[in-house]
């Protein structure tokens, strides 16, 4: 639910900010290991807009595949989990560069 | 809501049909902008957490999450940890808690400074809840800080507070296997403790499997082995926290 609030506040603060009289849409980019649970947020979300500016609003929700970089050998690969071993020499110790992030990345207002 | 295309439309409506043809949708839209933002939604928390950061560490005081699931013995282990280092250092707890004081009073009764968050339905503590908490603190310069998060092996991972270092408790009673399902939060710690170790030859624990499970998500993880009950391994544990 702080997630959502989260959201709405950043969205709200920005559609303001651009004299905006209606959210319509919301943009997020959720990594696969940010821990995020899309049906939860997406409830909450619907919940946490209510008496806003973005009340009503759709969430479109683009989904980022976690990736790491192997800290033996280099090799960037997806993952799907926290302890994913290198596909190509199978250390067990991979940095995960991207997919943790929960990110807002537009609005889309009525003008 | 239009049923057509899903849009909102308060304004005017229009339907353009020619002769014979079919119909065609087509209504007012009021004008869409769209708004670059491109912000993580945790940025407002991480700023305020930066801010606890600095704050700390220019009175040097030293600040440890403590993370587990519900049950493995945080605030037992905090209290005998407060036992044997209060005479040498000062101590201050921030206790978060849903409901109750309970854990704050266990902690006072050690002789220390604590506060309590109740966050009520909320499962997590956040850096503004922290920064609000160090305001009610008697806090000393050179001194240590324990927050002891709410019992949850999930939402916590997600939230800085300012801390110098996330230290997850998985006590013996638990799985083995908790790592592998909880990675979020091995993940996130820098620290694991594994307690509760007078228990052992009563549970189906394995100590080195939970070790290699944690390594497997984070092999930076360092460990502390102990019994808060019976002090065993309490040592290192107690010279790892006088020494940072």
């Amino acid at each position: 639910m702080s997630l959502a609030m989260n959201i709405v506040e950043i969205a709200t603060q920005n559609g303001l900010a651009e004299n905006a009289g209606k959210i319509n849409m919301v943009e997020l980019e959720i990594g696969s290991l940010a821990g995020v649970m899309v049906e939860a947020l997406t409830f909450c979300f619907e919940a946490a807009t209510k008496g806003t500016l973005a009340e009503g609003a759709a969430l479109q929700i683009n989904d980022v595949q976690a990736k790491a970089k192997c800290t033996k050998c280099g090799t960037l690969f997806f993952i799907q989990s926290h302890f994913d071993d290198c596909p190509d020499c199978g250390n067990p110790a991979a940095e995960i560069i991207q997919g943790m992030d929960l990110k807002i990345i537009s609005i889309t207002v009525d003008e | 809501m239009c049923d057509t295309c899903g849009c909102s439309h308060s304004k005017i409506s229009l339907t353009v049909k020619a002769p014979g043809a079919k119909s065609i949708h087509d209504h007012y839209h009021s004008p869409q902008k769209k708004i670059e933002i491109q912000e993580d939604v945790l940025s407002k928390n991480n700023l305020l957490a930066q801010e606890n950061r600095r704050f700390l560490k220019n009175k040097n005081i030293r600040t440890f999450n403590l993370v587990s699931s519900p049950g493995s013995g945080k605030t037992t282990l905090l209290e005998k940890t407060i036992i044997a280092l209060k005479k040498n250092l000062s101590i201050a707890v921030i206790e978060g808690d849903q409901q109750t004081f309970r854990d704050a009073e266990r902690i006072e009764a050690t002789g220390v400074p604590a506060v309590q968050i109740n966050t009520g339905t909320g499962c997590h503590l956040d850096a503004e809840m922290i920064a609000r908490a160090l305001q009610s603190l008697p806090l000393q310069d050179n001194s240590l800080l324990f927050i002891e998060n709410v019992g949850n092996l999930v939402c916590p991972a997600m939230f800085d507070l300012g801390e110098d270092a996330k230290i997850v408790i998985i006590s013996v009673t638990e799985g083995d296997d908790k790592p592998l399902k909880y990675p979020g939060m091995f993940h996130a710690a820098d620290i694991c403790v594994i307690t509760k170790t007078d228990l052992s030859p009563y549970v189906d624990f394995e100590i080195a499997a939970c070790k290699e499970n944690a390594l497997a998500v984070n092999p930076r993880l360092k460990f502390f082995i102990l019994s808060a009950k019976t002090g065993e391994g309490m040592g290192e544990w107690l010279d790892w926290l006088s020494h940072r």
